[in-house]
C-alpha cells in the first residue's frame, strides 16, 4: 500500500479547495504558490514565508516540478470506479488526458497503474476486475499521447485496500486505479 | 445405520462453545464455535477411556477431541461428563437400560494402554443403546506425537458408522490471514491448522497479499498466488518441507490455481494474452493449453471430481456468472453454457466432493452470500444470512461448506452445512482470515 499516495488522496481535495483561485489553464503553466511547507508526497516547494516567486518573469511560481504541484490537475492520480465497472467517469477524463500530455511530452516518464476493487463479490474476480480497470485507464492513456513502454499495469483485486472500513464509503476509495510515476 | 426419527430430540442448544481445552498444551489458533445446530443432533455418551495403566500420561485428553469434533459436526450432542451415569470401560459393564432412562442413543467406551516409552494402544467400542448392540469395537495402535490424530481418527469410525458418511475430521484446513502491526506494515500469513483449529502452522509469511490457496489431491502440495514480487505470481509449495517453485510469472494475471482431481494439471487464469483467460498448466512438462478465448473476464476455475468439467466465473453475460465447460483429453469439447440465472452475481464455484452440488458467491441487493446449486435439478439455495461472504470450500466428505465472512468488522471464516442446517465460526485471535481451503481425505497412517 502507497500510504503516501493515500494521504495525498485524502489530503488533496482540502487543499484545492483551501488553496488560491487560480488553477490557471489545463496546462497547469500558471500556478499560484500557496504557503504550505511540505507536500504529501514529501518533496519541498519552498521556504515557508509565501509565495517565493522570482519577479517580473510571467513564468510559473511554482519551482518544483510540476508533478509535485498540489495544484496542477496531474496531481490527480487516483481514478475512481462504480462497483463491478471499469468505466471511466466523465469527471476523471481531465485529469487523465493531462497525464496522457505529460507523458506524451515526457517520453522518460514511465507510470505504474495500479488496479484495485472493494471487498464484495468474489478475490479472484476482483483480481481480473482491477486489471480491467487499470487496462481501461491505460487505454485511455495510450490514446491520448502516451506510449505502451511507459504504462505498467498491475491488479491487487481487493487484496490492497486503501480506506479500512465495510460500507459504501470505504467501498468507493478502493474502487480505484492509482496512478504511481516510476520515472519523470 | 440410521438412526429411527422417533428419537431425535431438541436438545440443541443455539450457542456451544466447543473448543479450547484448558489442559491443553497447544492453542488453538482458530476458534470454533457452533452457531446454530440441527434439532436432530443425535445423543452420544462418550465415557473418559481408562487410562489408570498408563506409565506416562498422554499429551492430550482423547474424549475431550471426540466431543468435540462429534458436537462441532452438528450432527452429535454429546453428554456432558459431569453428567455421565456410569464409567464402563468395555461392553460387559454396560448395562444399555441406565442409558436409556437417560435418552442416550450411542455410547462409546474404551480403555488405553501403554505398549512402550510413547507407544499406546487405544481400545473402543461403540454400542446402540435402543438395540443394546455393539456397533463396532476397535483397537488402534499410536505414538504419543498422534493422540490428536488418534482421537480424529476415532470421531471419524463414530460420525461414519452413525451417519453413513465418512467423516473428515483428521484434515486441515488452509487458510491465509492478514495483519496491520503497530509500525503500519501489513503482514500476510500462509496458514494450516487441523480441521478443529488446533496446531496451526504458518507456511509461509509475506509483506505482500497472499491469495487462492489450492489443496492438490494428495494434501501434500498447496498451490497459491504470491505478490511477494510485487506482481501476482503462482506458486506450488510442498506444505510439510516448506520446499516450493514458482510455477508461472506471465505478464498481468497469473491467477485462481486449482488442482485437476487426478493431480496432473493446474487450472488457471492468465491475463498474458491481454485478457483474463483460462489454462491448463500440466505440470511435468510446463505445458500450457488455453481453454477460453473471449474478450470479458474469464476466472475461477473449479473442478468437477470426476475431471471432466470445469466450471468458472466469466461476466461474458455482462455481469458474473458461473458457466460449465466439458473437457475431454482436457481441450474443451463444448461452448461453455452458462449454469446460474437466478441472482445479479454469482462466482467462485466449488463443487462437492460428489459432484451433486455447486457451492458459490451469490450477490443481490448489495448482499453477498453463500449459496448451493444443485446440479440435478438447477435449484438454488441461498445457505447464509451474512452480506460480505467469500471464497467456499467443501469439507471433503461433503458435510460443512467453510467460507470466509465478515463479523464485527473482522474477517473471520464460518462454516455452513449444504442443508443450511448447522452453522459453525472460525475465528483468529488477531487480525482477519480469509481464504479457507479444506483439504481432501487422506488415507495416511
Amino acid at each position: 500500500m502507497n500510504h503516501k499516495l493515500l494521504l495525498a488522496a485524502v489530503l488533496l481535495p482540502t487543499v484545492m479547495l483551501t488553496g488560491c483561485e487560480t488553477l490557471g489553464g489545463q496546462d497547469g503553466g500558471e500556478v499560484v504558490v500557496e504557503d504550505r511547507g511540505t507536500q504529501a508526497d514529501g518533496s519541498q516547494i519552498t521556504g515557508s514565508d509565501g509565495a517565493t516567486t522570482t519577479g517580473a518573469s510571467a513564468g510559473t511560481a511554482f519551482q518544483g516540478h510540476q508533478l509535485d504541484n498540489p495544484q496542477s490537475i496531474l496531481s490527480s492520480r487516483i481514478i475512481y470506479f462504480e462497483f463491478d465497472s471499469a468505466s471511466i467517469r466523465n469527471e476523471d477524463r481531465a485529469a487523465i488526458q493531462a497525464h496522457a500530455e505529460y507523458l506524451g511530452k515526457n517520453g522518460g516518464a514511465t507510470v505504474a497503474l495500479e488496479g484495485h476493487t472493494d471487498e464484495r463479490g468474489s478475490r479472484e474476480y476482483n483480481i481480473a476486475l482491477g486489471e480491467r480497470r487499470a487496462k481501461a485507464v491505460r487505454q485511455l492513456l495510450l490514446f491520448q499521447g502516451a506510449v505502451s513502454s511507459q504504462l505498467q499495469t498491475v491488479s491487487y483485486g481487493e487484496e490492497s485496500p486503501a480506506a479500512i472500513g465495510h460500507d459504501e464509503d470505504a467501498w468507493q476509495q478502493n474502487r480505484r486505479v492509482e496512478i504511481t510515476y516510476k520515472t519523470r | 445405520m440410521q438412526p429411527s426419527n422417533k428419537k431425535y430430540r431438541n436438545i440443541f442448544s443455539l450457542v456451544i462453545f466447543v473448543l479450547l481445552l484448558a489442559a491443553s498444551p497447544a492453542k488453538a489458533a482458530l476458534t470454533i464455535q457452533i452457531t446454530e445446530g440441527v434439532d436432530g443432533a443425535q445423543p452420544i455418551a462418550v465415557v473418559p477411556f481408562a487410562t489408570d495403566q498408563l506409565k506416562t500420561a498422554l499429551p492430550y485428553d482423547l474424549v475431550s477431541i471426540i466431543n468435540n469434533d462429534l458436537a462441532r459436526s452438528g450432527r452429535f450432542s454429546p453428554m456432558p461428563e459431569k453428567d455421565l451415569i456410569a464409567r464402563p470401560h468395555d461392553g460387559g459393564t454396560v448395562r444399555f437400560s441406565d442409558w436409556r432412562l437417560v435418552n442416550m442413543d450411542y455410547l462409546l467406551v474404551g480403555r488405553v494402554r501403554q505398549l512402550g516409552d510413547v507407544n499406546y494402544e487405544v481400545q473402543f467400542q461403540l454400542f446402540d443403546v435402543f438395540k443394546g448392540e455393539q456397533v463396532t469395537g476397535i483397537s488402534y495402535p499410536f505414538v504419543a506425537g498422534d493422540t490428536r490424530r488418534m482421537a480424529h481418527r476415532i470421531s471419524d469410525i463414530v460420525y461414519e458408522k452413525l451417519t453413513g458418511q465418512r467423516g473428515a475430521f483428521n484434515t486441515r484446513i488452509a487458510y491465509v490471514t492478514a495483519l496491520t502491526a503497530v509500525t503500519g506494515k501489513r503482514q500476510y500469513r500462509l496458514n494450516i491448522a487441523d480441521s478443529d483449529g488446533f496446531n496451526e502452522q504458518t507456511i509461509l509469511d509475506s509483506s505482500k497479499p497472499l491469495m487462492s490457496p489450492s489443496w492438490s489431491p494428495d494434501g501434500q502440495q498447496l498451490a497459491y498466488v504470491s505478490f511477494e514480487a510485487k506482481r501476482p505470481q503462482i506458486f506450488v509449495q510442498q506444505v510439510f518441507n516448506g520446499q516450493r517453485q514458482r510455477l508461472t510469472d506471465f505478464k498481468g494475471l497469473n491467477s485462481a490455481p486449482v488442482w485437476s482431481p487426478d493431480g496432473k494439471h493446474l487450472a488457471m487464469t492468465l491475463s498474458k494474452s491481454g485478457n483474463p483467460e483460462l489454462y491448463l498448466f500440466e505440470l511435468a512438462t510446463k505445458k500450457l493449453t488455453q481453454l477460453t478465448k473471449h474478450p470479458a473476464i474469464d476466472t475461477e476455475p473449479t473442478w468437477s471430481p470426476d475431471g471432466s468439467k470445469l466450471v468458472f466465473t466469466s461476466d461474458r453475460g455482462g455481469k458474473p456468472q458461473l458457466y460449465i465447460m466439458e473437457l475431454s483429453r482436457n481441450k474443451p469439447v463444448s461452448r461453455p453454457r452458462r449454469l446460474t440465472f437466478e441472482g445479479e452475481y454469482n462466482a467462485r464455484g466449488a463443487f462437492s466432493p460428489d459432484g451433486k452440488y455447486l457451492a458459490m458467491v451469490t450477490g443481490n441487493r448489495g448482499r453477498f452470500q453463500i449459496a448451493v446449486l444443485e446440479m440435478a435439478n438447477n435449484t438454488l439455495q441461498v445457505l447464509t444470512d451474512s452480506r460480505l461472504d467469500e471464497s467456499p470450500s467443501f469439507a471433503p466428505n461433503g458435510s460443512m461448506i467453510i467460507y470466509a465472512t465478515n463479523r464485527n468488522n473482522r474477517g473471520v471464516l464460518a462454516a455452513v452445512s449444504v442443508d443450511g442446517r448447522v452453522h459453525q465460526r472460525l475465528e483468529v485471535q488477531q487480525g482477519d482470515v480469509r481464504e479457507p481451503a479444506w483439504s481432501p481425505l487422506t488415507d495416511a497412517q
